[in-house]
C-alpha cells in the first residue's frame, strides 16, 4: 500500500498497475480533469502538479513534477496538489494575475503553469522571485499562443500578493481550504516512514526499500527489476514504447542514495540525489555547473531527475558525464557482490551499455575539491536555451601554470556513442602554452578523436565545428579584458 | 414596470465592457482553475470505448496483405474496421479528392492510417494498433520538393500571376541579383491534440463533440462517409486547446474513423491522438523552395521581378491549391513590384499532406521579397530600412502584380514611426560600434513590415451566420459559426452584441458552436473570425432591435427615432426602461426575441483564370524592430529586444489584440529559428514529440519587448466597427528576426555580402551562414592583396 495527500485529502492505494502514472491515475482513475496530457514525455509541462513533501525544519517544501511521467508509487509520504484544489474563491494570487494580465488564450497549458507559480508562489512566502528564478521556474511549461510576456508579468505582480482563501464555510466549520489542513508536514512524516509497495493483480509489483541491505536483498531476488527515482527517462519506456515495466525498485527513500557529504577534500553526491537537490553544493566547489544546470532538462525535470539516473542510463547526451569525467569522478557501485570503486570515465563501454553488473546499483559519485590553478569551463550547445537537450557539450578540465596547460581533461556529450574524452586534443594541450596557437592544434587535433553522427539535432559537421570553437571559446573567456563569449552571459 | 426619469445619473460605467474594452477572455477563470472542459475532459457517456489507428510504415507502397488477427484479439479490443468497412464515401478530401479515410491498397505517407481499432480503454487501443502484420511493396517514394520538381509531380496545376515584361526588363537592367532559399515546415504544437467523442444518435445519426476549427466540414464529411444525409450528424465545438489552422482540415479524419467505429459498435467513441501520433499523422506548414531573378535601380527600386514558389504539399491536395495561390499573393509583401512573374508548384511529395498554418503560404511567400530587400542593400551599400522603405506601396505605386489596388497607405508613416520609438538610426550606430570591439559576439538589427492581405482567397468562404436570442429576464445567448481556439472570438462576438443592445456584457453568454445552432459555416480561419461572425452577430441584432423598436414606438407612442438604447436601458423619448422591463413587454406583446443573422463580404473578386482581381477586402498592416546577438564560434543566439508596432483598426479588444500579435510574434519567430523539422531519406519525421521539436520557451522571450497598437487608425471598410482581422498577420512580425540574424552575419563583411541563411536559422544554420561570411570575407581580403 502506498500512501499520500491529495489536495488535503488522504488516500491509501494497493493493487493498481504500478505503471499507472499520476495523470492517468488523476484523469482517468479519479477523472479529475483538470490536468492536462499535451506529450506525455515531459516535455511541455501541461500535466505540471505540485508535490508538498515535509522538510526537516517542519514545514512543507514544495516541488514541481510532469506527472505524465511519474509514476503513483513516487507519491508515497507526499502531498499532491492539482489545479482542482484552486477552485474556490477568491482565486489564488498566481490565477488572479493570469486573468488580470491576460495569461491565458487557449487555456490549455494554462493549469500547468498555475501549478508552476503556484509552487514557487508557497516558496517564496511574499517574497518577490528573481528573474532567473521565474525563467527557470517557468522552463518546462510550454505556451504555443501567448509568447509568454503576460504569463511573466503575472508571475512577478503574483509573487508579492498575499494568499487569503476564503473564509471557513459557516455551516460545518470546516477548515477553510483542502490547503490548510492543520499539520500536514507532521502527517506526511508519519506516512513517509511506513513501509511502502504496490502489487497488481497482475502480479507487477513497485517496493520502495528504505535501507541499503533492503536494496540489496531485492536487487539480488530480482536481477531482472528496474530502479526506478525521478522516472523522468525511463517512464518515456511506459508512455512513449507503450512497454509494460513489470518489477519496479524505488530508490528514492534509501539514505546513503540521498545523502550529499560535502567533506574537507571531496563532495560525494548520492545517486539518488535529484538535480536541484546536489546543485547548490556542486556550484559551489565549481561555480560552471550551476549555469548548465539552469538548462538542463526544465525545472520539474530537475526537481525529480537524479546524478545516478543521468549516468546509468548512460546516454551519449547525458549532460552530467562530461563534466563529472572532465573531473575525474569516481563512481561507488554497490550491489549483492559488495561495493567497488570505479573512474566514472570507465563505466561507459558502449551505446547505452554500462559496466553495471546484474543487480548492481550506482550508490554515489565522488570528486575531489578544486586545486590550485584548476578551471572548470562547461558549454552547452542546444537549439533552445530552456530544456533542450545538448547537440554538443564539452566540458573541459585543466590546470594552468605560468601560462602552461600542465594537465587536463577534455569531455564530450554528442559526440560519439558514449560520454567520451578527446585523448589527441588533450595531448596537444598537454605542456603547450595557453595561447592561440595551441588552441589550433588541439582544435584540429579533435578530429581525430571522434567521428560524430548527424541526427535531428545536429549535423556531424556541426559537432565537429563546434567542438573545436568551444575549445577555443574556453580560451578567450581567460583572457584580458573579458570578453563575453557566451550569448547567455548577454541580457 | 419601473420607469426611470431619464435624468437620473447613469447607473452604467458597464461602458467599459463593450466593444474596445481590454476585457478578460470569457473562459479566463475557467482557464486558471482547470474547469474549461476540452474534449478529453467531458463526462465519460456509458460504453465509451476508445479508438486508435494503425499507420503506414512506408512513404509510398503497396499493399500486399495486412493481418489484423493479433489486434482483433488483443485485450480490450471490440472493433477493428478497414476501408472494406465504409459504408459511404472513402475519400474525404476537404476541397479536392485525394484523403481516404483509410488506406486500402496504396499508401501514400508514413502515417497514414490503415485500419483502426476501438478497445475499452486508450492505452489498450493504442497497443493493439500496433500489432498488425502489413506486407508492403515499396514504390519509389519522393520526399523533397526538389524530387517533386525534377518529377514535375504536383497535385494541383501550377499557376502563373504575370504583370508587364519582367523578362524584358530584367534582361535590360545593370543591377539585377538571382537567389533562392529554402523555408521550413511548421508543426502546429496546438497543446491539446486532435480529439473527437462521436455518439451514436437515431436513425443511424452521429453527434460529434470535435476540437476543430471547422465544424460544418466535421458534419459533412462524417455523414458522406456513413453515407447520411448531412442533417443526421451534428458537430459541437465548445473550445479548442490551440487550433493554429492545424484543426481546419485535419480534425475531421478522426471524427471519420470515430464514426466508422461507432458504426461497427453502436457504442461511443473518443479519439484522441497521442502526441507523436498528432505529428506524424496530421499535416504541417509546408516548407517551401522559393527562387528569384529581381532587377533595381541605383536607388535600390525593384524594377522587375521573376519569382516562383514551391511548396512541398505532400501526398494530396488538401488546401494547398489556396496556400500556395496566398503564397503568390504575398511573394511582393509589401512592395511594389513594376513588372512581375510569380509562379506557384504544388509539389507532390510522398509525405504527411501539408495543410493551413497560421498565414496560410503567405508567410513562406513574404521571406522572398525580405530576403530581396537586404540582398539589394548590401549589393548597394544601403542600410536595408532604406531600400525597404523606397520599395514600399505608396500612392502611384499602388497596384499589386494581381491587380488589386492598395487603398489605404498604412506601412510608410507606421514604418516611420516605429524606426523612431524603436531608436532604430542610433541602435545601428551603437550595433555598428559593439561589432567592432567584439570579435566573438555579433548584433544585427532588422525592422520589417508586414502586409497581409484579409479575406479566404476562396470567394465562397467569405460569409458568416449567427443566432441571437434574448431571454424574458433580458439575458442574452448567442451563437455564431466561429470556433474559440483561444484568440478570444467568442468574447470579442459579446462584447459587439453587448454594444448593440448596450448592454452589460454579463447578460451576454455566447455557448458552443454547433451546426445545428447555424449552419454551412466557414472554417475560423484567414484571421476571419470576427470580421465575419462579429457582423453576422450585429445583423442578428440589428433584426431583432428594429422589431423592439417598432414595438416600443407602437406601444410607447413615440418616434422611432425618439428611442434609444443605452446603459441596459431603453430610452423612449422622456421615458426610461429597464433593458430585461422592455424585453418582458415585448415579450409579453407577442414580439420576436429572437434573429438569425448573416455576412457576406462586400468588393471581393478574383479570376484565378487570368490571375488578376480584388481578392482582399484590405490589408492588415503591421512592423517589427528585432535586435539579436550571435555567437559565431557555435551559432547559438538571442533576441535582446523587440519592438512592434500593429495595426488592428478599431480594436474590439486591445488586450486581446496584444495578445494574438504578441503571441503571433513569437510564433513566427520560432517557425524561423528553432522549429525544425527533420525527415528522413525513406520519409520518416524524425522530429515526433517536443523532445527533439523545439517551440519557443519561456527564455526565448526578448527581454526586452515593446508592443503598441497603431493609434487613430479605424478600418475604412465597413468591418465590424471598424476593426481589423488579427490572427495572422503578426505571426510574420517574427521574419524581423531571421533578417536580424542574417544582419549579424552580414555584419562580419562590414555589410558588403548577404551570406545564405535557410530557415529555421538553427543554430547549425546560422553558424553555416556565419562561416559563410567569414570565408567570403578572407576571400575579399585576398583579392585586396592582390
Amino acid at each position: 500500500m502506498i500512501s499520500f495527500y491529495l489536495n488535503g485529502q488522504p488516500y491509501h492505494l494497493d493493487n493498481l498497475d504500478p505503471n499507472l502514472s499520476i495523470l492517468n491515475w488523476l484523469r482517468t482513475n479519479m477523472r479529475l480533469t483538470g490536468t492536462k496530457e499535451g506529450c506525455a514525455s515531459g516535455d511541455c509541462g501541461a500535466c505540471t502538479v505540485a508535490i508538498g513533501s515535509p522538510h526537516p525544519d517542519g514545514t512543507l517544501h514544495y516541488t514541481t513534477t510532469n506527472s505524465c511521467i511519474s509514476l503513483i508509487g513516487s507519491l508515497h509520504g507526499k502531498h499532491l496538489i492539482t489545479v482542482d484544489a484552486l477552485q474556490q474563491q477568491p482565486p489564488h494570487p498566481v490565477q488572479s494575475a493570469m486573468i488580470e494580465e491576460h495569461g491565458a488564450q487557449c487555456g490549455f497549458c494554462t493549469p500547468g503553469f498555475i501549478m508552476s507559480l503556484f509552487a514557487l508562489h508557497q516558496n517564496q512566502q511574499g517574497q518577490p522571485a528573481s528573474e532567473k528564478d521565474l525563467l527557470e521556474t517557468l522552463s518546462g511549461n510550454l505556451c504555443r499562443c501567448t509568447g509568454y510576456r503576460p504569463i511573466l508579468d503575472a508571475g512577478r505582480k503574483a509573487m508579492v500578493e498575499t494568499w487569503t482563501p476564503g473564509a471557513a464555510d459557516p455551516k460545518t466549520q470546516e477548515s477553510a481550504h483542502p490547503l490548510q489542513a492543520p499539520d500536514m508536514a507532521g502527517k506526511l512524516t508519519a506516512l513517509a516512514n511506513q513501509p511502502a509497495s504496490i502489487e497488481a493483480d497482475s502480479g507487477a509489483w513497485y517496493q520502495v526499500p528504505t535501507d541499503l541491505n533492503a536494496l540489496r536483498d531485492l536487487r539480488r531476488q530480482w536481477p531482472e527489476s528496474r530502479l526506478i527515482a525521478g522516472s523522468t527517462d525511463l517512464a518515456l519506456d511506459i508512455t512513449q514504447q507503450l512497454k509494460t515495466l513489470p518489477q519496479l525498485i524505488s530508490v528514492e527513500r534509501i539514505p546513503e542514495l540521498l545523502a550529499i557529504e560535502d567533506s574537507a577534500d571531496s563532495l560525494t553526491i548520492g545517486a539518488a540525489a535529484t538535480y536541484e537537490s546536489f546543485r547548490p553544493a556542486l556550484s559551489r566547489l565549481w561555480p560552471a555547473f550551476d549555469p548548465m544546470l539552469s538548462r538542463l532538462g526544465s525545472r520539474q525535470i530537475r526537481y525529480r531527475g537524479t546524478l545516478g539516473g543521468n549516468i546509468g542510463n548512460a546516454s551519449p547526451i547525458a549532460d552530467m558525464p562530461p563534466p563529472l569525467i572532465a573531473l575525474g569522478a569516481t563512481l561507488l557501485l554497490d550491489g549483492p557482490e559488495g561495493e567497488r570503486s570505479l573512474p566514472l570515465e570507465e563505466f561507459f563501454l558502449d551505446y547505452k551499455v554500462t559496466d553495471l553488473q546484474p543487480g548492481e546499483f550506482i550508490r554515489s559519485v565522488s570528486l575531489l575539491r578544486p586545486g590550485p590553478n584548476e578551471h572548470l569551463f562547461i558549454y552547452k550547445v542546444s537549439k533552445r536555451l530552456d530544456d533542450d537537450i545538448s547537440a554538443v557539450l564539452g566540458a573541459f578540465w585543466l590546470r594552468l601554470e605560468q601560462g602552461a596547460v600542465t594537465r587536463c581533461r577534455l569531455a564530450w556529450g554528442g559526440m560519439a556513442a558514449t560520454p567520451v574524452r578527446s585523448p589527441a586534443a588533450e595531448q596537444a594541450l598537454t605542456g603547450k602554452p595557453w595561447n592561440e596557437a595551441t588552441i589550433k592544434t588541439a582544435g584540429a587535433a579533435l578530429a581525430g578523436d571522434f567521428k560524430p553522427m548527424s541526427d535531428a539535432r545536429a549535423s556531424a559537421d556541426y559537432r565537429r565545428q563546434v567542438a573545436a570553437n568551444l575549445l577555443r571559446r574556453a580560451w578567450l573567456s581567460t583572457q584580458t579584458p573579458a570578453q563575453p563569449v557566451t550569448v547567455t552571459d548577454y541580457a | 414596470m419601473r420607469r426611470l426619469p431619464v435624468n437620473s445619473p447613469a447607473p452604467n460605467q458597464s461602458a467599459r465592457h463593450l466593444a474596445g474594452a481590454s476585457v478578460a477572455h470569457d473562459s479566463a477563470w475557467k482557464h486558471v482553475s482547470g474547469q474549461a472542459r476540452y474534449i478529453d475532459d467531458m463526462p465519460e457517456p456509458e460504453g465509451l470505448l476508445h479508438a486508435a489507428v494503425g499507420h503506414s510504415a512506408q512513404a509510398h507502397a503497396r499493399i500486399l496483405s495486412m493481418d489484423l488477427e493479433a489486434v482483433r484479439s488483443a485485450p480490450g479490443v471490440v472493433a477493428v474496421v478497414t476501408a472494406d468497412d465504409v459504408p459511404g464515401h472513402i475519400d474525404i478530401g476537404p476541397v479536392f479528392p485525394g484523403d481516404s479515410v483509410l488506406a486500402s491498397g496504396l499508401v501514400e505517407h508514413v502515417g497514414q492510417p490503415i485500419f483502426a481499432v476501438a478497445a475499452t480503454s486508450h492505452e489498450a487501443a493504442r497497443k493493439a494498433a500496433r500489432l498488425a502484420r502489413v506486407e508492403y511493396e515499396p514504390l519509389p517514394a519522393r520526399i523533397t520538393i526538389e524530387q517533386a520538381l525534377a518529377a514535375q509531380l504536383f497535385v494541383r496545376p501550377s499557376k502563373t500571376h504575370l504583370r508587364g515584361d519582367p523578362d524584358a526588363v530584367l534582361g535590360q537592367s545593370e543591377y539585377r541579383l538571382q537567389g533562392s532559399h529554402h523555408i521550413g515546415g511548421q508543426e502546429h504544437f496546438y497543446l491539446e491534440g486532435q480529439a473527437c467523442l462521436v455518439e451514436p444518435t437515431e436513425d443511424q445519426g452521429a453527434f460529434v463533440h470535435t476540437s476543430s476549427q471547422h465544424p460544418s466540414e466535421v458534419q459533412k464529411l462524417v455523414a458522406e462517409v456513413l453515407g447520411l444525409p448531412i442533417h443526421e450528424v451534428q458537430a459541437e465545438v465548445r473550445r479548442m486547446g490551440g487550433g493554429f489552422g492545424g484543426k481546419e482540415t485535419q480534425a475531421a479524419p478522426l471524427a471519420c474513423v470515430a464514426a466508422l467505429l461507432v458504426r461497427a459498435t453502436g457504442r461511443p467513441v473518443k479519439y484522441r491522438l497521442a502526441r507523436a501520433d498528432d505529428m506524424i499523422q496530421t499535416g504541417k506548414r509546408h516548407d517551401f523552395l522559393n527562387q528569384w531573378d529581381v532587377s533595381f535601380n541605383a536607388a535600390g527600386e525593384i524594377t522587375a521581378a521573376d519569382i516562383s514558389v514551391s511548396g512541398r504539399c505532400g501526398h494530396s491536395p488538401d488546401l494547398s491549391d489556396a496556400i500556395v495561390d496566398r503564397a503568390m499573393f504575398h511573394v511582393d509583401n509589401a512592395y511594389f513590384l513594376p513588372a512581375a512573374r510569380v509562379t506557384g508548384h504544388r509539389c507532390k511529395t510522398h509525405t504527411v499532406s501539408n495543410t493551413a498554418f497560421r498565414g496560410f503560404g503567405g508567410p513562406q511567400g513574404m521571406m522572398v521579397s525580405e530576403q530581396v530587400m537586404e540582398d539589394i542593400a548590401r549589393q548597394l551599400g544601403k542600410d536595408p530600412l532604406d531600400i525597404r522603405k523606397a520599395n514600399l506601396y505608396r500612392p502611384g505605386r499602388d497596384t499589386t502584380q494581381y491587380g488589386q489596388t492598395i487603398e489605404q497607405h498604412i506601412l510608410p508613416d507606421l514604418i516611420e514611426q516605429l524606426e523612431k520609438t524603436s531608436d532604430y538610426r542610433q541602435r545601428r550606430q551603437a550595433i555598428r560600434r559593439f561589432n567592432a570591439g567584439s570579435p566573438v559576439l555579433k548584433k544585427g538589427l532588422a525592422l520589417t513590415p508586414v502586409k497581409f492581405g484579409i479575406s479566404f482567397t476562396a470567394k465562397h468562404l467569405n460569409q458568416a451566420g449567427a443566432l441571437v436570442h434574448i431571454y424574458t429576464d433580458g439575458s442574452i445567448h448567442v451563437n455564431h459559426g466561429g470556433t474559440e481556439m483561444g484568440q478570444g472570438l467568442y468574447i470579442k462576438v459579446a462584447q459587439v452584441v453587448a454594444t448593440a443592445f448596450q448592454v452589460d456584457l454579463s447578460r451576454v453568454k455566447v455557448s458552443a458552436t454547433r451546426t445545428d445552432k447555424v449552419p454551412n459555416t466557414s472554417p475560423t480561419a484567414a484571421s476571419s473570425g470576427s470580421d465575419l461572425n462579429g457582423m453576422a452577430a450585429l445583423d442578428a441584432c440589428e433584426k431583432i432591435l428594429s422589431g423592439l423598436v417598432a414595438f416600443g414606438a407602437e406601444h410607447w407612442k413615440v418616434p422611432a427615432e425618439d428611442i434609444h438604447f443605452a446603459d441596459n436601458q431603453v430610452h423612449l423619448g422622456d421615458t426610461a426602461v429597464d433593458f430585461a422591463d422592455f424585453v418582458q413587454a415585448a415579450y409579453m406583446h407577442r414580439v420576436s426575441l429572437s434573429s438569425s443573422g448573416f455576412y457576406a463580404t462586400p468588393r471581393i473578386h478574383f479570376d484565378h483564370e487570368r490571375g488578376q482581381g480584388h481578392p482582399f477586402l484590405y490589408y492588415a498592416n503591421g512592423a517589427a524592430c528585432s535586435e539579436v546577438i550571435v555567437d559565431t564560434l557555435t551559432g547559438e543566439y538571442r533576441v535582446l529586444r523587440t519592438d512592434i508596432l500593429h495595426d488592428v483598426g478599431r480594436s474590439l479588444n486591445p488586450e486581446i489584440d496584444r495578445g494574438q500579435i504578441e503571441g503571433g510574434f513569437i510564433q513566427g519567430m520560432g517557425w524561423l529559428t528553432m522549429e525544425e523539422l527533420v525527415y528522413s531519406d525513406q520519409g520518416q519525421l524524425m522530429t515526433t514529440g517536443p523532445a527533439t521539436y523545439k517551440i519557443p520557451a519561456v527564455s526565448d522571450t526578448p527581454p526586452d519587448f515593446r508592443v503598441d497598437l497603431l493609434a487613430d487608425s479605424p478600418n475604412r471598410e465597413a468591418t465590424v466597427f471598424h476593426s481589423k482581422a488579427v490572427g495572422e498577420p503578426p505571426l510574420m512580425l517574427g521574419i524581423s528576426v531571421w533578417c536580424a540574424l542574417r544582419d549579424a552575419a552580414a555584419s562580419i563583411t562590414d555589410y558588403r555580402y548577404s551570406p545564405p541563411l535557410n530557415a529555421p536559422a538553427t543554430p547549425e544554420e546560422v553558424l553555416r551562414a556565419v562561416t559563410a561570411s567569414e570565408l567570403w570575407l578572407a576571400s575579399a581580403m585576398e583579392v585586396a592583396d592582390e
